[in-house]
């Protein structure tokens, strides 16, 4: 579904990326972990196609097609999602009305009919369940004054109502109490099957007790470093993250 | 001096005024002549040449004469869906013919028996105000009488035409009784893209625990040049909104200015500039806090696209007696090309000690982290964008409480977001 080869990436000339290769089939978990500042959002912006990092080499192939030579709502039509670290607020501009829009244009791309009023609402009813998101919180402005947990949930519900193929969840877990957690989790769980696929962004192993991931990368300085099974974040939970760092550096110099 | 030329050129114009209202006149034109046009880098005009403006682009200083105007013309000016009482004016004059019929409302064309008029937009202040006392041509009397509800608003629609750049010089009077309520929305239709003068005064008398809203739509040809001033008196326990709409124009300057004499009073003022080309638009406000106990909100919003140039000066004057006043005041900018120019200065003079006020200015870009979020959502830049900007200009458009116009505005609006963003 998804093969990234020898990806660089950098912002202002610095960079930040340098040489990612990864391969994502449908159906699979992948979670990338590392230090903070290694690069993880940084992969996950170039996937969803924020314009402030250049793409300096390399290739990303989604489904057959050149995913980097895509405007960032393209690669949403085509099926790429991506759950911000920190989704924006943005005032004046209702939850609704916004979904209802990015629903109606994703669904024109892939040559269906907009949903009316009444099928959005059922539907929209539907996938709040899913994630136990408030209604009250939905006919506010998007993400304004909602809390850490209640914007991370919306990210979730929206995952929900877009129904992507690749869905790259950057610390979602962040923040999050147990419960809250549990709630995500379980949403991400739900949405899963054989035809889509999910990468988790962490730096703690606390999320995959709940999403268990197929496959565990480690990146440290723009490149993955070690992958393994979910044993790795174990090992990775117990030993931290200085054995790694060693590792790469000695091997540096 | 080339000043000098301009203020020889509206010697034509002061020399042709109608005979009428000798005595205000002759003040207009004593007072005109003695400040003179804003000189270059003049304080109160600083970042709008307008004399220049005048001088390169106004070639004929004569009044424009009225036009004939069909009633197919006021049906096709008239925007979808407005519900009220339609008052007609043609270069100025207005048109009792072709206007509505207002009951219990007095209206007829500005003469000496009106009264009070020159009395609330003081010519002393802008030289344009004196021009326009010494030269208006026809004008309007509206009295709402004591307790009136006016149970619709009341569209001032104004036909403007001049082929040969001349000057346009219109002069509303309004008088609101006590407790009378009514609603006014104030548009400018030209008939043809050319360039000329608008120079309008519009006088408000509001009465105790009256209510009016002054909505006003600027939507003219970009080589209109347009000076208003609008001053209104805003008495005890009374309300006065005004909500400013400016869409185009080669340069404009509004003026307006709330004086709040009683206690307990609110003044508004609300604007929405949304600009593009080269189009520059000034909006001068000034509220004067005279009494204890009154309020004052103000909220502008400006988006400016290419090459186009925004002003706002925003002045609240709090006196000394004016104890337990609330004024806020915020102006908020977004610049969209790097050619667009926004000048944005609080003018706060605070005499009083146990007042609240608050303001607060921004001159900002688009919020790119935003735009990628709803991109990253699927939603079509250009579309995403103009979701944005709509949104930002949607907290001013939410004071326009006659839904009709507010439709009208919200279509120009979003229709501009949509295609020219
Ligand atoms: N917008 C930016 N401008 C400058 N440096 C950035 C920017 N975004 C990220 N970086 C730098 O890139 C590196 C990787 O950041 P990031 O991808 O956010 O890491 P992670 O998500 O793994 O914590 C960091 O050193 C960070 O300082
Ligand atoms: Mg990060």
């Amino acid at each position: 579904m998804l093969t990234i080869k020898n990806l660089h990436a950098s912002i202002e000339g610095t960079p930040i990326l340098r040489g990612i290769n990864l391969e994502v089939k449908a159906g699979e978990v992948h979670a990338i972990m590392g230090p903070n500042g290694s690069g993880k959002s940084t992969l996950a912006s170039v996937l969803a196609g924020r314009e402030e990092y250049e793409v300096t080499e390399g290739e990303v192939i989604f489904q057959g097609k050149d995913l980097l030579e895509m405007a960032p709502e393209d690669r949403a039509r085509e099926g790429v999602f991506l759950a911000f670290q920190y989704p924006v607020e943005i005032p004046g501009v209702s939850s609704t009305n916004f979904l209802r829009t990015a629903l109606n244009q994703v669904r024109e791309y892939r040559g269906q009919e907009p949903l009316d009023a009444v099928k959005f609402l059922s539907l929209m009813k539907e996938k709040m369940k899913l994630v136990e998101i408030d209604q009250k919180l939905l006919s506010r402005s998007l993400n304004e004054g909602f809390s850490g947990g209640e914007k991370k949930r919306n990210e979730i519900f929206q995952m929900a109502m877009l129904e992507p193929t690749l869905s790259i969840l950057d610390e979602t877990d962040s923040g999050l109490d147990i419960d809250a957690l549990r709630i995500v989790s379980n949403g991400v769980n739900q949405l899963k099957s054989d035809k889509n696929a999910t990468i988790v962004v962490t730096h703690y192993q606390r999320l995959l007790d709940y999403i268990v991931p197929d496959y565990v990368h480690v990146l440290y300085k723009g490149r993955i470093v070690k992958s393994g099974t979910k044993e790795l974040a174990l090992e990775l939970e117990e030993k931290g993250y200085d054995w790694i760092k060693e590792e790469v550096d000695s091997a540096a110099v | 001096m080339s000043t000098l030329t301009t203020q020889d050129t509206f010697d034509v114009l002061l020399e042709s005024a109608p005979q009428n209202f000798s005595a205000l006149r002759t003040a207009g034109k004593e007072l005109y002549q003695s400040a003179g046009l804003p000189v270059a880098k003049a304080e109160e005009y600083k970042f709008t040449a307008i004399t220049k403006k005048l001088e390169k682009s106004i070639s004929d200083f004569r009044a424009a004469s009225p036009i004939s105007i069909s009633k197919n013309q006021i049906i096709e000016s008239t925007f979808k869906g407005f519900d009220g009482y339609t008052l007609v004016f043609s270069n100025g004059k207005f048109l009792p013919e072709l206007s509505s019929q207002i009951e219990g409302i007095e209206v007829s064309g500005l003469n000496e028996s009106t009264g009070g008029v020159g009395t609330i937009a003081k010519a002393e202040k802008d030289a344009f105000a004196a021009l326009n006392q010494a030269t208006f041509n026809g004008g309007i009397s509206i009295k709402v009488p004591k307790k009136v509800q006016v149970d619709k608003p009341i569209l001032l629609l104004s036909f403007n035409q001049s082929n040969d750049g001349q000057v346009i010089t219109p002069r509303f009077w309004i008088e609101v009784g006590d407790f009378a309520e009514v609603t006014f929305i104030d548009q400018s239709v030209g008939l043809v893209d050319s360039p000329y003068f608008i120079n309008k005064v519009v006088e408000v008398k509001g009465g105790i625990n009256s209510q009016i809203n002054y909505y006003r739509l600027q939507h003219e040809g970009d080589q209109v040049i347009e000076v208003s001033n609008i001053e209104t008196d805003v008495l005890a326990d009374a309300r006065f909104t005004s909500v400013n709409i400016s869409l185009s124009g080669d340069m404009v300057r509004n003026n307006l200015s709330l004086n709040l004499l009683g206690s307990n009073c609110e003044g508004n003022m609300y604007g929405i500039y949304l600009l593009n080309g080269k189009t520059h638009v000034d909006n001068h406000t000034n509220v004067d806090h005279t009494i204890p106990h009154a309020e004052s909100n103000e909220l502008y919003k400006g988006i400016f696209d290419e090459q186009s140039r925004g002003v706002f000066n925003g002045k609240i004057f709090v006196r000394q007696d004016a104890q337990k006043t609330n004024a806020f005041q915020q102006n908020n900018n977004v610049l969209l090309s790097e050619d667009a120019i926004v000048n944005t200065k609080p003018q706060l003079e605070i005499w009083a000690d146990d007042v609240k006020c608050s303001h607060g200015c921004t001159v900002g870009q688009l919020d790119e982290e935003a735009l990628f979020y709803l991109q990253a959502r699927g939603i079509d830049k250009t579309l995403a964008k103009g979701l944005l900007l709509y949104a930002f200009v949607g907290e001013v458009l939410e004071k326009i409480e006659d839904e009709s116009f507010k439709n009208h505005v919200v279509g120009l609006i979003q229709n501009r977001l949509g295609s020219k963003f």
